[in-house]
Parts: C-alpha cells; sequence; structure tokens
C-alpha cells in the first residue's frame, strides 16, 4: 500500500543533534556506513571467472562498442560485505512487526522460497516445448483452482505481475465487453477512499473517473452510488475490505444496483486477508477482482516487488481474458491458452496481452506452497487472527489514540485519526517517525485521505500475543509522551536509525537519480 | 499450525479484552447469508514435508534448462549466476522489507536502487533510470505512452524485429485510449525500410536491437530521421548481456530505451519475475514512469537516498498519473544490481564475448546442415534459421531425443503461414561445445 504526503512536512525542521561517541570511521559499532558501489568499484576489477573466448570474427556488423562499459566491479568478498552492510540499513519483517496497514506484512514462509528454486520451477523457459513443462503448467493450473475456490469466481487471467496490473487487466476486460456489447459506457465509479491505483488505472484505459463520497461510518452508501448510476456507467472499482478497514456491509446491494444499471464491479482485492475462507467474492456479485499474491499468500514484497497480481473473472467477463490463460473444461481438466488465435478457436475474445509471459511464476509457486501448508483450516484460521490482532490493537489502545470509525468492528487494519495529537504539536508524521526510534516501522501513514492524519495499522496474523501487547504498549506510551508536551522530542525523531529525517524537498527540488563521476 | 502464533488461550484473553463473546461477532458486517462455514473443497492444512513431495512431484515432471542441451531464448536466456546472487537476496532485510517509504530505515534498499540506477544509465548510455519495471514487455508499452505524453500524438511506429508478445503488449495498453500502432511485417532478414514509415504524425518509433530476429541495427540514421520529425526513438533489447559488446542505445541516439533485465541475476522461472530496464534522457524525467530513488541528505547532513519525483504517482495525483504502476521489481533489480556488480563492466564485455562466440560458432554449425538457411549477416548470442520443413515438428522431435532447440517463430506468429518454418536460437555461455555437437548432430539426423 501506499501512502499520500498531502499536508505532511517533506524537509527536517532544524533539531538538536543528537550526541554520540564520535569515531574515527565514523562507524558506530555494528551500524557500519558504506559507500557506494562506484566509489568503492574499480572498472578493472570483476568477482566472476569467465574463460575468454577463443579469437573469432564477430558478426557484429560495425556496431560493436566503441568504449568500455564504465561500471566498476567488486570481488566476491567486497560484493558480499557492500550488500550485507546495506541490508542491515533495512527493517524487515523478520526483525519486528511491520503494522504497514493494506500492505499485509505477514510472515514469508522460507518452503516457499525453497520450492521457487526446484530446478523444474525456477530453471525452465517459458517457452520451452509444452511437452516438457506439463508440471509447470499443473502448478499455475492448480492454483487457480484455490483462487477460483476461495474468491467463488468462474475464471482466473494470472499474467498480471502486481495489484495495479491486475487492475488494468480486470478493467480492460470491463471494457472489451462493454464494446462487445455495442455500448459507449465511459464512466467509473470510485469511492474517496480508494488506492490512488484504481482512478490511474480507469483512467489509463480511457474511462472517466467520477468520485463516491464515504458516509460518516467509513462505508459506501448504496444510495450514493444509486444516484451517480446511468448508461454511462461503465463500472464501480470498490474496495473490500474497504481502505478504512471496513467491510463494506451493503455490498450486494451495491452489487445488485450495479447491475440493474448494466454496470460491471469491479473489486480491489488488497485487503482480501481478512476475508479468506469466511466470505467468497464471487458469492457477493464481484465481476472481477485482482489478488495481491504478495499480501494474502505471503510472497516476499522483496524491498517493492516483484508482485503478482492474478484476476479472478465472473463468467460475464471469463472470454475477455487476456492470453496465455489456463482454461478448465468442465471435468475440471486444465488447458493452456496461449494465443489469440488458440482462444478465438474456443470461443473465446481474449482482449489481447499484456505481458511477455505466462506471469509471475516464481511467486505462484510460493503461494501454492502458502495455500497447501496452511489448508482450508488454516486460511480460515489466518483471516480470523489477523482480524482479531486489528480488533485487539483497536480495543486496547482507543482510550488513548482516536479510532476514526469506532462503531463497526474492524476488518484486518484498524485507523486512525490524528485527532488524540490535537494541541500537542505532535503531527501523525512525527508519531510514525518516534516509533522508529522504539524499534517499530511505522503504520501507513496519511492514507486513506478520507480521515485526517490517518494511521492505518494492519498487524497480521504472524504476531503472537506478546509481540502485540509490546507493540500496544509503545504506542500507549508514545500517545502519553506526546500529551505531556514533549512535542521536541517528537520533532527529532528519528534519533536511533541509520539516518535522521531527510530531506525529501531538496530530493525532489533538484532530482540527482543517478551517481556522477 | 506452524505459522501462526496465537494460541486458542491467547484468542479467548483477546476476544475478552476486545469484549465480543466469539470471533464470529467480528465478522458481523459480512452479509449473513453468504457467509461460509467452511471450504469443504480444499484439503486440510500440510507439513513441510508433505507440501515439498507435493511441489516436487509437479517439479519433476518438467525439463530443467540446466539437465539438457539448451538453446531456447526469445526474450529470456539462461545464464550462469554467481551464488552470492541468490544468497544476498534472501538477506531477510531485503527480502522482507517493503516499499522504501520510511527512507530512515531503508536505506539500504534505496541506495540499492541508486546504484541500480546509476548502473541501468550508464550501460544503456543514457542520463537517468527508474528504479525498474515489471518485465521488458511492460516497460516498453510504459514507453510508448511516455513518447506519446512527451509528443502529445499518437501513433508509434513498431519495427518488424520487435518481440512479438512486445508488440502485442503495446497494441493491446494503448488500444485502449484509442491511439494507433502501426507494425512492420517480420524483418526476417533485418533489412526493412523503417524510415519510410515514419512522418510528421509520429510520435515514436520503436526498434529492438538485436531484434527477435537476433539482427542489429543501426539505430542513428532512425534516430536523425525520428527527430527530424518531432519523433522519439525508443530503443529495445531484451538481452542485456548484448550490452557489453555492442553500442549502447543511447550512444546511437535514443530517447528511451527499454530493456529485459532477466538475463542477469535472475532465472527463467518460466517467464516471471523478471525486471524491466527504463531509461531516458535527464529532460523527460518527469514524464517518466515507476519508481524513482534520489540522493538528498538527512538532518545532519548525512547522505541519503529517498523515493522522490512522487508527484508523477498515483497516490498523490490519482487519475492524473503518469501511470499506474506502484511496485517496481525490487528484488529482481536486486538480484540484476548484485550479479552486473559483481562482473563489472569489463566482465561484462568478457562474458558477452563468450556469449556471441558460442553463438557464432553454433550458427555456423547449424548452416552447414544440408537444407537449413542462417538468415542473419548480424547476430550477438541470438540467430534466426529457415529450415525446409516445419520448425514447431522439428522441436518437438529434437525435445523428445533431450535437446532443447530454440523457438519456432509460428508458436508466436501463429498467424503467419510463411513463418512455419522459422527457429529462433540462442546460444549462452552455459553452451558447451558437447551441447553445440548434440544440437547439430540431432538436427541434421531430424532434417535428413
Amino acid at each position: 500500500m501506499t501512502m499520500n504526503n498531502v499536508g505532511r512536512p517533506t524537509a527536517p525542521v532544524a533539531t538538536d543533534a543528537v550526541v554520540a561517541t564520535s569515531t574515527f570511521t565514523g562507524n558506530q559499532g555494528l551500524a557500519i556506513e558504506e559507500p557506494l558501489l562506484f566509489e568503492v568499484g574499480r572498472l578493472d576489477v570483476s568477482g566472476v571467472d569467465i574463460e575468454e573466448a577463443d579469437t573469432f570474427e564477430t558478426r557484429l556488423g560495425g556496431l560493436a562498442r566503441t568504449a568500455p562499459v564504465e561500471l566498476p566491479g567488486l570481488t566476491e568478498p567486497e560484493a558480499m560485505r557492500h550488500y550485507v552492510r546495506l541490508s542491515r540499513q533495512n527493517y524487515a519483517i523478520d526483525l519486528g512487526l511491520y503494522p504497514l496497514g493494506s500492505c499485509t506484512m505477514k510472515h514469508n514462509p522460507r518452503l516457499n522460497e525453497a520450492m521457487a528454486r526446484l530446478p523444474g520451477f525456477a530453471d525452465v523457459h517459458p517457452l520451452q516445448p509444452l511437452s516438457t513443462v506439463s508440471g509447470a503448467v499443473e502448478l499455475v493450473a492448480e492454483l487457480g483452482r484455490w483462487l477460483l475456490e476461495l474468491t467463488g469466481m468462474a475464471s482466473v487471467a494470472m499474467s498480471p505481475k502486481a495489484g495495479a496490473h491486475g487492475e488494468m487487466c480486470g478493467m480492460a476486460a470491463i471494457k472489451a465487453a462493454i464494446v462487445d456489447r455495442g455500448e459507449a459506457r465511459d464512466v467509473v465509479l470510485v469511492p474517496e477512499s480508494a488506492h490512488g491505483t484504481n482512478p490511474a488505472t480507469a483512467a489509463q484505459l480511457g474511462f472517466r473517473v467520477v468520485s463516491v463520497p464515504a458516509r460518516a461510518d467509513g462505508t459506501v452508501d448504496p444510495e450514493e452510488v444509486r444516484k451517480r448510476l446511468g448508461p454511462e456507467v461503465a463500472a464501480i472499482m470498490l474496495t473490500n475490505p474497504n481502505t478504512c478497514g471496513l467491510f463494506e456491509r451493503d455490498i450486494v446491494e451495491i452489487a445488485e444496483a450495479v447491475h440493474a444499471a448494466g454496470a460491471y464491479f469491479y473489486a480491489d482485492g488488497a485487503n482480501f486477508n481478512a476475508i479468506v475462507g469466511k466470505v467468497r467474492p464471487g458469492d457477493l456479485g464481484v465481476d472481477a477482482m485482482h489478488i495481491n499474491l504478495h499480501k494474502t499468500f505471503s510472497t516476499p514484497h522483496g524491498g517493492g516487488g516483484p508482485g503478482a497480481g492474478p484476476v479472478v473473472l465472473s463468467d460475464r467477463l471469463a472470454p475477455y481474458a487476456p492470453v496465455p490463460f489456463v482454461r478448465f473444461d468442465e471435468d475440471g481438466a486444465a488447458e493452456f491458452v496461449e494465443t489469440r488465435k488458440a482462444a478465438s478457436e474456443r470461443g473465446l475474445k481474449p482482449f489481447g496481452r499484456i505481458t511477455a509471459f505466462h506471469g509471475q511464476m516464481g511467486m505462484f509457486v510460493r503461494a501454492l506452497a502458502y495455500m497447501l501448508s496452511h489448508g482450508a483450516d488454516g486460511l480460515r484460521q489466518a483471516s480470523e487472527d489477523a482480524v482479531l490482532a486489528a480488533n485487539y490493537v483497536k480495543a486496547r489502545l482507543q482510550d488513548v489514540m482516536t479510532v476514526a470509525f469506532p462503531e463497526r468492528p474492524a476488518m484486518h487494519e484498524v485507523l486512525f485519526s490524528d485527532r488524540f495529537l490535537d494541541g500537542t504539536g505532535v503531527t501523525t508524521l512525527d508519531f510514525a517517525k518516534a516509533m522508529i526510534d522504539e524499534g517499530y516501522h511505522p503504520m501507513t501513514m496519511y492514507f486513506p485521505l478520507v480521515v485526517h492524519g490517518a494511521m492505518l495499522i494492519e498487524p497480521t496474523e504472524s504476531e503472537s500475543k506478546t509481540s502485540l501487547d509490546q507493540f500496544i504498549g509503545t504506542l500507549r506510551h508514545l500517545a502519553d509522551k506526546a500529551r505531556s508536551g514533549d512535542a521536541d522530542a517528537f520533532k527529532a525523531a528519528p534519533r536511533l536509525a541509520p539516518r535522521r529525517r531527510v530531506d525529501e524537498t531538496l530530493a525532489a527540488r533538484q532530482p540527482k537519480l543517478v551517481h556522477q563521476g | 499450525m506452524r505459522y501462526l502464533p496465537l494460541s486458542d488461550a491467547d484468542r479467548s484473553d483477546m476476544l475478552a479484552a476486545i469484549g465480543v463473546a466469539s470471533v464470529d461477532d467480528l465478522f458481523a458486517d459480512l452479509p449473513k447469508a453468504k457467509r461460509l462455514a467452511a471450504l469443504p473443497k480444499l484439503p486440510p492444512h500440510a507439513g513441510e514435508l508433505a507440501v515439498a513431495r507435493r511441489l516436487g512431484a509437479m517439479a519433476a515432471k518438467n525439463t530443467a534448462a540446466g539437465s539438457v542441451p539448451f538453446f531456447v531464448g526469445a526474450g529470456a536466456y539462461r545464464h550462469h549466476v554467481p551464488a552470492t546472487v541468490d544468497h544476498l537476496i534472501q538477506r531477510s532485510e531485503f527480502l522482507t522489507s517493503y516499499t522504501p517509504y520510511q527512507p530512515e530505515i531503508a536505506q539500504g534498499t534505496l541506495q540499492v536502487l541508486f546504484e541500480f540506477q546509476t548502473q541501468v544509465a550508464r550501460l544503456t548510455g543514457m542520463e537517468v533510470a527508474n528504479a525498474s519495471m515489471y518485465d521488458g514487455s511492460t516497460g516498453l508499452a510504459e514507453a510508448v505512452l511516455m513518447a506519446h505524453r512527451i509528443t502529445k500524438r499518437d501513433r508509434a511506429v513498431l519495427s518488424g524485429g520487435i518481440h512479438p508478445h512486445y508488440r502485442g503488449v503495446v497494441e493491446t495498453v494503448t488500444r485502449f485510449p484509442g491511439h494507433v500502432v502501426e507494425s512492420l511485417p517480420p524483418d526476417l532478414s533485418g533489412t526493412e525500410d523503417i524510415l519510410a514509415a515514419i512522418d510528421d504524425a509520429t510520435s515514436c518509433v520503436v526498434v529492438q536491437s538485436p531484434s527477435f530476429y537476433g539482427h542489429l541495427y543501426d539505430l542513428k540514421p532512425i534516430a536523425e530521421k525520428a527527430h527530424a520529425v518531432g519523433a522519439l526513438l525508443i530503443a529495445v533489447f531484451t538481452e542485456v548481456v548484448s550490452l557489453g559488446l555492442i553500442e549502447p542505445p543511447g550512444a546511437q541516439g535514443a530517447d528511451i530505451v527499454v530493456g529485459e533485465g532477466q538475463s542477469l541475476g535472475n532465472p527463467l522461472s518460466f517467464g516471471g519475475p523478471y525486471v524491466g530496464l527504463f531509461a531516458t534522457r535527464q529532460k523527460y524525467v518527469r514524464q517518466m514512469p515507476g519508481r524513482l530513488c534520489g540522493e538528498t541528505v538527512d538532518a545532519d547532513g548525512k547522505r541519503s537516498f529517498v523515493l522522490t519525483l512522487s508527484t508523477r504517482e498515483q497516490h498523490i495525483r490519482r487519475e492524473k498519473a503518469t501511470s499506474n504502476i506502484c511496485t517496481n521489481a525490487g528484488l529482481c533489480a536486486l538480484a540484476f544490481s548484485i550479479h552486473l556488480t559483481l562482473l563489472g563492466g569489463a566482465g561484462l564485455t568478457k562474458l558477452a564475448r563468450v556469449n556471441h562466440a558460442n553463438a557464432v560458432q553454433l550458427a555456423d554449425q547449424l548452416a552447414g546442415v544440408p537444407g537449413v538457411e542462417l538468415l542473419n549477416r548480424t547476430f550477438f548470442n541470438e540467430f534466426t534459421l529457415r529450415l525446409p520443413k516445419s520448425a514447431a515438428a522439428v522441436v518437438d522431435k529434437l525435445a523428445a531425443q533431450g535437446v532443447l532447440a530454440g523457438v519456432p517463430a509460428s508458436r508466436l506468429e501463429p498467424n503467419r503461414p510463411e513463418l512455419a518454418n522459422v527457429l529462433v536460437v540462442a546460444a549462452t555461455e552455459v553452451n558447451t561445445d558437447d551441447d553445440r555437437a548434440a544440437f547439430t548432430s540431432a538436427m541434421r539426423e531430424a532434417l535428413a
């Protein structure tokens, strides 16, 4: 999930520097600074031993490089230190609770890593003869079956490479279906609380975006949707549970209204972790939904990717899925359909192709390993524990922080506003940065936009009660400290991280995106 | 369940603290009639051993590229990746961290991205690069949309040497906003006249070199013609190792360079995840899609890195964003960067030379097989053959004999009968003399 910096100061305020013991090296014990690769590497050094090719006549047709590649190399021991030292400047799930709302930072099982590295999965080419990859096709099909069973949908497009790519896939299927109906609907309804990717996706596909306001309790009012429905409306994009951490309890009514108006229902599945095994989007009237395998099904976030965003589709949209896809016949047997030609021979109308190959196979293996490990009972339990953890955090913090929508149960995440900081001089940003000094990654800040100074906390099912209690204790302490008038300490935070607050304004004003020299 | 730390006693205590009788009360907003009691069609949880057996059995049904003479390329390439790479990308702090939104505790990821951007810019001969795209094909579609934003035109010209799947992605993504893509027919001989297709309505010219069929194109005259009519040149490559040996697109006048980076650091993995490389000129930086990492200082004046220019992005701009992209290929970019750091520029050039040498040797051997025609005058590590019979049939026959011989063009271009006998063959440093001999003799036998 993203956060928004609306209203957020982006340049640090001058504060007293932390007095640290000064050292000759600038290092502080195990906290070791690491220069840039370009400062430590040498142009004539390589950490890979490669045999010289024999002399031969090249076939480069006069297009050979005229200058050497200006990239420094490191020997293996130097490279190992460079990257290990850098890694130690990162926070990670494996270090502690990572409460980024809408990001589902759950444990990443290492069995899944091992499975993805089996040569039969990692060392197969997407264009090998299909006769040599039947196990790979079987894996994609098996993951597809689990996704369909968990969502109650008719069909799945496996190739989208991330959540936003999945949105594009699902919305393109909707556009194709509308064109196929001979209609020109060009409006997409998007609630104010939606992820920024929703309106961006709709716009990229040539739709006009019309916003739907949230009602006071943080959910979408079916009446507000109805008011905006009409013959020009193609779809609604709705996240459920929504970004306020609430289940859209009128979802069935909304879906019926949308369908009655001839439009489609796109669900953003970013928050699917709350409801796996509890309710199926297909039973609620959803026509298309992407599933972030890197959230709900624990494929590692990897510092920002790769993700994977398969899209499940209703019967009405299934014929428009992009190639390639796995198709199931009436007996459940899987068939791999790779080209538009093959698809049209089967009476299908794929809207095109959205990536070169078959999707994020490496992520599929990990996700299926996660599902097989959890099983039906474990998946349900994981959702229940995730929801339980969020509600526990809410219950234990509601007297010292401001729960944005206290009247409804939270789902897997709980949203706070900054009202509890009123008059303290401490902002959401300051509060978040103070968490860093206490050894926590901050929650999602300033998102969703519908709440002032939003703090969105998603603890996930991976935390023990001891871990949750320690986290709760920390936030209670910080809330008390803010109220005790110690704003300066918050403004100075973080003091103990590898860096103090960084100057984002400078970075944007004079963009320096590559190293010079 | 080994992944769930809460005990039943914990759960009871927590429910009591919340003040509800059962966990079902927390799901009260779910429509009652739609709630599930269980998932009867799915199996129960399983231990590591059982899961490993099940997935191991699936994996064992596939022919791993490393187990046979292997010459399949066409957009994804098998290279040797140093063991260090996979060790480092499995460091918890890289593997299990999120997008670096809190720069004070994400300098590791951010410095890697800054180094990655610098490596990509230098390698392609461009001024700036982003923090990566999903893969080369989606990067290309974004590049075309970016060219349309810059030129305020909407007619792209695609060379017939573009990977057919990349072309498919561009056509799909540009169709919805109503843009026009003019694709030249497959350029089997590497001699197409793309200059004739460029006019003053052209937004961008897209050329892949080495092309899908392996040909190298001189981009300079194309850049000149494009610039003369106010269009941009987008250069594409699917084999990044080629840049160790051939003149980078930036030095040939390209305005945007897009490529697939899988060859460095990343396994074939049946098509993903890979890593898209995206570089351009400084003046276009604010029209770029995707994440950007920039250098700055912290409150103590220490050099720091941070995601920047986010006012282009969807979480700020929503429907006015340059792209809907919200992730990069972080860990794949890290693998790419580590591999390139281990190689260094000198090592990359050496590696590229071995690739080229192996391909030249293989091409000459195969061209000596009666009935086989080599269609390339120029190539790097991949070339195209015309066979006297169906390439798909030959590939299947050789696969049955344990040789993975390349990609029949018909698999990607099923609507072009004239490509039925065309085979695209790749050779890299992993191929041995024995591999090449096995391929050549199997080919000789198949065509006899």
